[in-house]
């Protein structure tokens, strides 16, 4: 299979799996780009993710970012259109369904039901990611230390970013 | 919804994304919210919070499923097309550049030990995010359960998304309509 091909089809695939947001398919990305197809290591997902994370923008740049390492920028255009793609076109179809049931149980239901799935899934990827990038005490403590501070202030999280890059470059 | 209101032009639903896209670090629904609810008046909060439940319960990224729905309710597919375009031009431009900036410099050695602290910190903050939506989640057995049990499906058991969507979502609703 050529790779725009591959790249399409997993993303495609991956977009009507998001529930809750992209972080949720975060460790199905890792394990189909890193395991499975071997287009990179463990740590190079975790750093394409964290240069995702630091450009503005929707999270789903991640997956432009892989697209564009496997085959250059039609590649990233390609990964980045079957991530939104799928999902997009679903909400437009069921946007006004949404609209007319406002106020029916179903649709409490349904929110409440998807809500501690992606508490799940997004507590997994933040393992994966831990288990790639954390491979020294050091960075052990700027994730938890990211973490809290996060949590407890409203600090941006620019400001985070930027002092773990710091950390990294001085203290190594 | 938006009936009483005349549709957004093409220009404006392309500027309005186009602006929260690309001041959007760390998460473009703060700025999407000031700019369509604070600053454009397009939604009130009740109707912005409305149309982003749904996003948020779709599959997808949240924020690009708003473009999607609101691009569409003003002007239909092409609408939508306006809107997306807006939120991703600049974001993909900008990381196409940085994911060309690695492949050329990510492995010399300072580069790496930034990189490393840097990815991190965003393992940092996808903690907390994890952590906030938890929080309210974990009251009562139930949801925990459910929680734990799509944790461990992916990271103890391995099973792809699909077969643990599969798995999970029927307990989840069953567990969720009984409640």
């Amino acid at each position: 299979m050529t790779p725009l091909l591959s790249l399409g089809g997993l993303f495609a695939k991956l977009s009507l799996l998001a529930i809750g947001g992209v972080n949720s398919t975060l460790p199905a990305i890792a394990h189909e780009v890193v395991d499975e197809r071997h287009w990179m290591t463990a740590r190079q997902f975790a750093q394409l993710f964290a240069i995702a994370q630091s450009a503005p923008g929707p999270n789903m740049l991640v997956c432009v970012l892989i697209g564009a390492r496997v085959a250059g920028v039609t590649g990233g255009i390609v990964a980045g259109l079957a991530m939104v793609l799928p999902a997009g076109i679903l909400v437009m179809m069921v946007s006004g369904v949404w609209q007319r049931f406002q106020q029916a149980r179903w649709r409490r239901i349904v929110q409440a039901a998807i809500l501690p799935i992606t508490a799940g899934l997004v507590l997994a990827a933040a393992a994966v990611l831990v288990k790639a990038a954390d491979t020294s005490f050091l960075l052990g403590a700027v994730s938890a230390v990211v973490a809290v501070v996060n949590l407890r202030s409203r600090l941006h999280p620019l400001w985070l970013l930027a002092g773990g890059a710091a950390v990294g470059l001085v203290l190594r | 919804m938006t009936e009483t209101r005349a549709p957004l032009s093409h220009r404006d639903l392309f500027s309005g994304f186009f602006h929260a896209g690309i001041i959007g670090f760390g998460g473009v629904l703060p700025f999407a919210r000031r700019i369509i609810v604070d600053e454009r008046k397009w939604l009130n909060q009740a109707e912005f919070n409305d149309l982003f439940s749904l996003c948020q319960f779709m599959p997808g990224a949240n924020i690009v499923n708003f473009a999607f729905a609101f691009g569409a309710r003003h002007r239909g597919v092409t609408g939508a097309a306006a809107a997306l375009a807006g939120l991703l031009a600049a974001p993909i431009a900008i990381v196409l550049v940085l994911g060309r900036l690695y492949t050329r410099f990510g492995s010399l050695g300072p580069v790496q030990h930034t990189l490393g602290g840097l990815a991190s910190a965003a393992c940092g903050l996808v903690i907390a995010t994890a952590c906030k939506i938890a929080a309210p989640v974990m009251r009562g057995l139930a949801p925990v359960a459910v929680a734990a049990a799509s944790f461990a499906l992916v990271i103890l058991v391995h099973l792809s998304l699909a077969v643990t969507m599969l798995i999970i979502l029927p307990v989840s609703l069953a567990l969720a309509w009984r409640a």
